[in-house]
């Protein structure tokens, strides 16, 4: 049987822009996205997806190969799969949540070999599933998209979210950079799937991500949980842009002179190598990977290997510069809160799925790589789709809302002072990107990056709107700096070490806060604490 | 960053100009231009999408660099990508080398 699929549906607009009606809206053409957007489709929902960029190579997973958390259904298996993440996550995990994503996972990249991803068969035959590559996963996605009857809207960022009288999300608008006009779709349901936020650092494919969900999300009175996991650097060639820290598993880093840096390593010794960094230069050499490990690293990740190659360094003899870039919310684990089990978050019609979403409920607060990260997009992904999909059902029909704009940064009329993204955006960065900031955080320090930020708020706040040229950029910003406030308020609250959260006042983890950090507010943010699972059951049960 | 579109190469087919993430390029009555350099985040993508191999991103993520297309015309830098994952006719076999099943866990 084939199933025709409901198509959005183009409606009158004036010169200058076009509109669709649709039950779902999707934000964000990665992983998430498109998993969302294809799940909301099979329910029979009419789906817009609007990417920044082009749905395809958008995002930090088109551009790089990533493991996935694909954990064959046996119990032993599974259950040492949730045990071993539990210490470093700072056992913020939620077991059930662990459990679902699993599965889905199993289940959805099953789906993917049936669609004709080409995953490797190794020497006993056996597929192997748990690792895809990008740039052929996010092809394979895009036609999945369109097949389901999804339509896109490719090189159209969305800049605000439209909300009824209610307050409840009804559709979004932006641009279409490459059309020169602006995009309106109203929808039952929202999905957010833009990724986390980067802050324009290079880090790999991750430029698109500048944190634009969270400020709209947050406008429209979302919520956000553990925005102090948010601290992840990656290392790459000093000049490059490469980032595959699993490959740095097999070097060597030293010093200018030569000198090994006591306790560097790419897993478990990142801080040593941030502490090199901050004295002068360190040098990596892969000089640990035989010949075997050589070749497998070529076919695994061609691209680790262009900027070397291009450049005439032999990684694995030559010694080269490297850097930390940060990776923000990406490979961090803070994002929207959400609050049940289709991906919903706290404002109605609203739901969030991918690295816009928070990952604590599987990563807690560290993430090692891509893997839990790609699992819970194709997780997440499905759910938020098929419960934006399923509220848009409940919704009806309801011709003749009224909806407003609810984007406030860059869109008001002020006319004392213009608007100055590029300025914000480095602004942004001096107050992130150093490591004595933000990779080894202390309350002063913190304070003082906050109160910095602060005043880079209210300034903008009073900025005059955007013009139409720098409007993007524009909304960039300030999704930056909002972000970068949401991140270090959550810092300051959270007086422990814990995860990838690490204070110099405070190095230990302190099993009193073995809680959640919400965060939320634009003018004024503030920050509260939700029990974790484990002590909500205990305080119930006595 | 993308430094060269190669227009011996190039069939203006707007390809690179649908597929780069960050917009760089521009459609022109002919071959794309490159209009926005410094909004490149060397992700290498366009490379892998151009059917011709007419473009070369330069590993410097940060700065510009002088090349010479005479030269890197003589070496197997255009294209190595997309040949590398398989994306050519002649090496399709590799789209399922991917041995990292091999390298987890380290």
């Amino acid at each position: 049987m084939t199933i025709q699929p409901n198509r959005a549906e183009r409606v009158y607009a004036p010169t200058g822009s076009v509109e669709f009606e649709a039950d779902v809206l999707v934000l964000g053409g990665g992983p998430a996205g498109t998993w969302a957007a294809v799940c909301a489709a099979e329910r029979g929902a009419r789906v817009v997806l609007a990417d920044k960029g082009f749905c395809g190579t958008s995002g930090a997973t088109a551009a790089a190969g990533t493991g996935v958390w694909y954990v064959d259904p046996n119990p032993a298996l599974r259950e040492a799969a949730m045990a071993n993440r539990e210490k470093l996550g700072g056992h913020l995990q939620d077991r059930r949540w662990m459990a679902r994503v699993l599965d889905r996972t199993y289940q959805q990249s099953n789906r993917l070999a049936e669609c004709g991803y080409p995953y490797p068969i190794d020497d006993s035959g056996k597929s192997q599933r748990n690792s895809l590559q990008g740039p052929e996963y996010m092809r394979l996605m895009r036609k999945r998209t369109k097949q389901t009857g999804v339509t896109i809207l490719d090189h159209s960022p969305a800049l605000e979210l439209l909300v009824d009288d209610d307050g409840a999300v009804a559709g979004a608008s932006g641009v279409r950079r490459q059309k020169d006009d602006r995009w309106t779709v109203r929808a039952k349901a929202v999905v957010i799937a833009t990724g986390g936020c980067a802050f324009l650092s290079k880090t790999l494919g991750s430029n698109v991500l500048t944190g634009d969900g969270y400020l709209m999300a947050a406008e429209a009175g979302a919520e956000f949980s553990g925005m102090e996991f948010s601290n992840p650097y990656a290392i790459s060639a000093a000049f490059g842009s490469v980032t595959k820290t699993l490959f740095y598993g097999w070097a060597t880093f030293t010093h200018d002179d030569g000198s090994v840096v006591p306790g560097a390593a790419s897993k478990g010794g990142r801080s040593a190598i941030a502490r090199a960094l901050l004295e002068g230069p360190v040098y990596a050499r892969l000089d640990k990977a035989d010949d075997e490990v050589q070749r497998q690293m070529r076919v695994s990740q061609p691209n680790f290997f262009l900027p070397f190659d291009r450049t005439g360094i032999d990684p694995f003899k030559d010694r080269f510069p490297i850097t930390l870039r940060l990776e923000g919310t990406v490979r961090g684990t803070g994002g929207l809160r959400i609050v049940d089990d289709s991906c919903a978050t706290s404002v109605a019609g609203l739901y969030a799925a991918g690295d816009a979403a928070t990952r604590e409920l599987i990563c807690g607060g560290f993430t090692g790589g891509g893997s839990h990260n790609a699992a819970w997009a194709i997780s997440s992904g499905t759910w938020a789709g098929q419960g934006a999909a399923d509220y848009a059902r409940q919704l009806g029909t309801i011709g003749g809302r009224k909806l407003s704009r609810s984007g406030t940064i860059a869109y008001r009329s002020r006319s004392r002072r213009a608007f100055e993204p590029a300025a914000l955006a480095k602004a942004v960065q001096r107050e992130v990107f150093p490591y004595e900031l933000n990779y080894f955080r202390e309350a002063s320090r913190l304070e003082g990056a906050l109160a910095r930020l602060d005043a880079a708020w209210h300034d903008v706040s009073e900025a005059d709107a955007a013009s139409k040229a720098d409007l993007l950029r524009a909304r960039e910003g300030a999704a930056m700096l909002a972000t970068a406030r949401w991140m270090y308020r959550s810092a300051l609250a959270r007086q422990e070490s814990r995860g990838m959260h690490r204070r110099d006042d405070f190095p230990e983890q302190d099993d009193r806060q073995r809680h959640y950090v919400t965060a939320g507010g634009l003018d004024e943010v503030w920050t509260s604490v939700r029990p974790h699972a484990d002590a909500a059951y205990a305080e119930a049960a006595e | 960053m993308i430094e060269v579109i190669d227009s011996a190469r190039c069939t203006s087919c707007d390809i690179c100009v649908n597929v780069c993430p960050t917009n760089v390029f521009d459609k022109t009555s002919g071959v794309p231009v490159i209009a926005r350099q410094g909004d490149c985040q060397t992700c290498f993508l366009c490379e892998l999408y151009c059917p011709e191999d007419a473009l070369y991103v330069s590993p410097f993520a940060d700065q510009a660099q002088a090349i010479d297309l005479i030269a890197l015309r003589q070496t197997d830098a255009m294209g190595s990508y997309r040949r590398a994952v398989g994306w050519t006719d002649g090496t399709r076999d590799r789209r399922g080398d991917d041995r990292s099943y091999l390298l987890f866990g380290h």
